[in-house]
């Protein structure tokens, strides 16, 4: 299952809830404002750790967040591989 | 003529998710017309609203955030960015743009418009103002 998450971590509950719901074999992707949540430096990047994590590059770009700001092990994708993703899994559930 | 009154913006929403922190830029640079003295907060997630580096071109969006430098020249210099808010999401005042006002009184000498304070000295801040917008 492909989980999506497009809220700030800061600003409510979503990312928590979805990471603390995901099963092994799936995947997160963080778009929008959800980005704010793979910054390495950041309180939240520790709901990440275990977790097969994408995040969005040009909601990334917007952000001023750079690539080496990321936690480690965090997948990078355009909105092709975004299309991807949600082809590659059978479901996806949109945590909004 | 009424009196000039203390107002302060309250930003607490990241730029781009929400409109918010468009127009709450907008109402500021409005407000600015009517000689008020003027402050902004940014807090929460509003601290997201100053990063340098934005690049929107791949979300379709405009990037307002080099209007956030031209606040100096509409007299608007007394920025409060909120200490607390900066560590939990990992940034620092480096991670933010640069952003001064220059100083008729002292031979336009450029200053730093941004305070960094901690959530004692907002609340100050908050308890001195006569009125407050929230975004």
């Amino acid at each position: 299952m492909l989980h999506l998450v497009n809220k700030s971590p800061y600003d409510g509950s979503n990312l928590n809830t979805a990471t603390s719901i995901m099963k092994s074999g799936d995947t997160l992707l963080l778009i929008e404002d959800g980005v704010y949540g793979a910054v390495k430096a950041g309180k939240a990047a520790s709901l990440l750790e275990g977790h097969t994590v994408s995040v969005l590059g040009p909601d990334l770009a917007a952000r001023g967040i750079t690539k080496d700001k990321l936690a480690d092990g965090i997948n990078v994708v355009d909105y092709a591989g975004f299309v991807d993703m949600v082809e590659a899994n059978d479901k996806v559930q949109s945590w909004l | 003529m009424s009196k000039t009154k203390k107002m302060m913006y309250i930003n607490r929403k990241a730029p781009y998710g929400t409109i918010y922190a468009w127009e709450s830029l907008e109402v500021v640079l409005i407000g600015a017309a009517f000689e008020q003295d003027v402050s902004l907060a940014f807090m929460d997630d509003g601290v997201y609203q100053l990063t340098k580096g934005q690049d929107t071109s791949g979300i379709g969006m405009k990037n307002f955030s080099p209007t956030y430098a031209a606040l100096g020249d509409f007299e608007v210099n007394k920025i409060y960015v909120d200490k607390e808010s900066l560590e939990e999401r990992g940034l620092t005042l480096d991670d933010l743009q640069h952003l001064v006002w220059e100083d008729e009184d002292e031979d336009w000498a450029e200053k730093d418009s941004i305070h960094l304070v901690s959530r004692a000295e907002l609340s100050d801040v908050l308890a001195d103002q006569d009125v407050l917008f929230n975004f």
